[in-house]
């Protein structure tokens, strides 16, 4: 057991950080808005049950009210009509050992930071792999656009023509998928651009990873501290049954030296 | 009489506690509340002999028939007689005098007891049937002709809901109401409105309609959301006059049809938003109904007219609309200590893209706006707004059994 008690130490020590991927559930974080005749994500609600009071003299609690979709969330195969056959692809059946995991950091924020319909292509994937090695298979990819920076309308990014926000080509996601990776994450409210209901297929990200049986990990922020390589990914969703999907808090594991 | 805006208050002197004019009535007499919510003029006539008679009474004073009923009636008379009060032994009075009452010959037969805006002996009048701030129906004698200053008179004052001078807290103004609402409120001489936005990070449609508005401040603020409510509230709780629940979530559907899910979102804007809104900001409200000039005056709700029975098109809309009617009349009692006045404005379907496929009649929001304004000048309770809500009103309280079958698709 010495590889735990490594590990341990290395968390005490500081030769590993911990680091938090999690915004807070906040009443005020965006959801995925659809259009009004569709059935919509609930926004995250918080009622006290009690607070000390005559409700409940020693203890303060709350109900919450939310969507598996809301805030810091992850994407299980059934979310999607692709997935819906995939065996084990609800929240409380995915085994254990896939919730903890290799990650690589493609940065796209430069580009994000002067095109809000940025785009990651093959192209990019390809130059990253060149700088880092090939996408170890079983690994978690996240895309990093630096968009968990904004606040307010900026974050969905509304337009007349719907949102305006980052995500994969449909491409980019197929060339994912030959490298087997576990799952796709981003820092915008879904795994797929503001505007990816125009890509062939229509929410490419959603529609070929849940396909495929992988998972998909919206709303994260500090993907800044991350290194392109070298930090493990600890993102287990809560266990619902039939879940597609759960808010979850994301944690990385990052080499002290790291960044 | 032009009231002038009032000046600062002195935050060392208390403020006023509320106290209300005697609210003991007979069952009989309940009669003139009801007209009164409703801006009507009614007296009680008899079915046996038709004498018209006031005060009610449970028989009538002619023939002692007891089939007595509630007829609108004209309002007019001739004031026989004025005085001026100027002592009182009743707390509510005391601190309004002097206060001028006069008895009224009206042209319907009984004599009755007004309280006197801006008429003389002798002249001839107007009669309107008004709630007080007992909630009790009582009679104000006025020139024939209505002008908007004869609500500037302290007796209106003091029992009525006008907008003027006053700040008025819109709990959803990216609805297409609320910017023909903001105008009229103006219009009616408003102080200020603050304007309730949810989700302002969707960039809601409507918010341009009311961005930059002179007197208008936006603010987050989502009936669902009690914090947001709690944040509002301690921001402004202390200055919202009038409360107008424009907040409104409406999905086409009956119950098998529709969804669970759409139809909890029409419980928690349009029921369980109301009660929200009136837990954050009613204690406040109800602290402050004797607060001068611009006291707080009302808690305004929109209700569909189908609250009182369903459509079955929109059942589980209707279903809010009902529990929030019934919320409606919760908070009647409860707010009756203070004054505070909760009114409802019944509407037919609306012009929105909720109702896009229905034929007219359909109320437009300028028409919405105009009623709930209305209401508010001449202190109703129960607002009707447009042909199919009137309508409904009228079924509904000549036969509710006989309204549900013909919405239920029974009778030609």
């Amino acid at each position: 057991m010495s590889i735990l008690a490594d590990l341990t130490g290395a968390l005490v020590g500081g030769d590993l950080r911990v680091v938090d991927l999690t915004h807070a559930l906040d009443p005020d974080f965006p959801v995925i808005v659809l259009p009004p005749e569709f059935g919509q994500c609930a926004r995250f609600r918080m009622e006290e049950v009690s607070a000390y009071d005559h409700r409940g003299p020693a203890w303060k609690w709350h109900n919450l009210t939310l969507n598996e979709h809301t805030g810091t969330h992850f994407d299980a195969p059934i979310h999607w009509v692709s997935g819906r056959d995939w065996p084990n692809g609800a929240v409380d059946e995915i085994p254990a050992e896939h919730l903890i995991g290799p990650v690589c950091v493609i940065d796209c924020s430069e580009g994000a930071a002067q095109d809000d319909d940025f785009e990651l292509t093959p192209e990019i994937i390809a130059a990253w792999e060149a700088a880092h090695g090939p996408i170890p298979a079983g690994s978690w990819v996240l895309m990093r656009t630096d968009w968990s920076r904004r606040r307010g309308a900026d974050y969905l990014n509304m337009a007349e023509d719907g949102p305006h926000s980052p995500g994969p080509t449909p491409d980019a996601i197929r060339l994912l998928l030959e490298r087997d990776i576990r799952g796709f994450g981003t820092e915008c409210v879904g795994t797929d651009a503001g505007q990816g209901a125009h890509y062939d297929p229509p929410y490419p990200a959603h529609f070929l990873l849940h396909g495929a049986g992988k998972y998909g990990l919206q709303c994260l922020c500090n993907l800044d501290l991350l290194p392109p390589t070298g930090a493990v990914l600890i993102a287990p969703p809560l266990k619902i049954k039939g879940g597609t999907g759960s808010p979850l808090r994301v944690l990385a594991l990052v080499p002290g030296d790291a960044k | 009489m032009t009231l002038p805006y009032p000046k600062k208050k002195d935050p060392q002197k208390r403020t006023k506690v509320p106290t209300l004019p005697p609210g003991e009535r007979s069952r009989a007499a309940l009669g003139l509340a009801i007209a009164a919510a409703r801006g009507r003029f009614a007296l009680q006539s008899c079915a046996a002999c038709g004498a018209v008679q006031y005060p009610p009474r449970d028989a009538c004073r002619s023939c002692l028939s007891v089939e007595m009923s509630w007829h609108d009636t004209p309002a007019y008379g001739k004031l026989l007689a004025e005085t001026r009060i100027h002592a009182s032994p009743d707390p509510y009075f005391r601190e309004r005098l002097p206060w001028r009452m006069g008895s009224v010959q009206l042209e319907a037969g009984p004599v009755i007891m007004a309280h006197l805006v801006g008429v003389s002996r002798g002249d001839r009048v107007t009669v309107e049937l008004r709630l007080d701030r007992a909630g009790q129906g009582v009679m104000i004698a006025r020139p024939m002709k209505r002008t908007e200053d004869m609500e500037d008179d302290p007796v209106l004052r003091a029992i009525g809901t006008h907008p003027k001078h006053r700040r008025i807290l819109i709990s959803d103004a990216t609805q297409p109401v609320a910017r023909p609402l903001i105008d009229a409120l103006f219009a009616a001489g408003a102080a200020h409105v603050f304007a309730g936005v949810p989700e302002l990070w969707r960039r809601p449609h409507g918010l341009s309609a009311i961005e930059g508005l002179e007197n208008v401040s936006v603010m987050p603020l989502d009936v669902t959301d009690t914090q947001s409510l709690k944040e509002a509230a301690s921001e402004i709780g202390g200055k919202v006059d009038i409360l107008i629940n424009t907040a409104r979530h409406i999905r086409p559907g009956g119950v098998l049809g529709q969804d669970t899910t759409a139809a909890r979102d029409e419980m928690e804007v349009n029921a369980l938003g109301l009660m929200r809104l009136a837990q954050a900001f009613g204690p406040g409200m109800a602290g402050r109904t004797a607060d001068g000039v611009n006291s707080s005056a009302a808690l305004v709700t929109i209700l569909s007219a189908h609250a009182l029975s369903p459509d079955p098109g929109y059942g589980a809309f209707n279903a809010s609309q009902a529990a929030a009617r019934s919320i409606v009349q919760t908070l009647r009692a409860e707010f009756a200590p203070s004054g505070l006045r909760v009114a409802a404005v019944y509407t037919g379907p609306t012009e929105d893209e909720w109702h896009q496929p229905l034929p007219p009649p359909k109320v437009a929001p300028k028409a919405l706006a105009r009623a709930i304004v209305d209401g508010l000048d001449r202190g109703l309770e129960e607002v009707y707004c447009g042909d199919v809500a009137r309508d409904l009103a009228e079924r509904w309280a000549a036969d509710p059994a006989l309204l549900d079958r013909e919405m239920m698709g029974g009778g030609a």
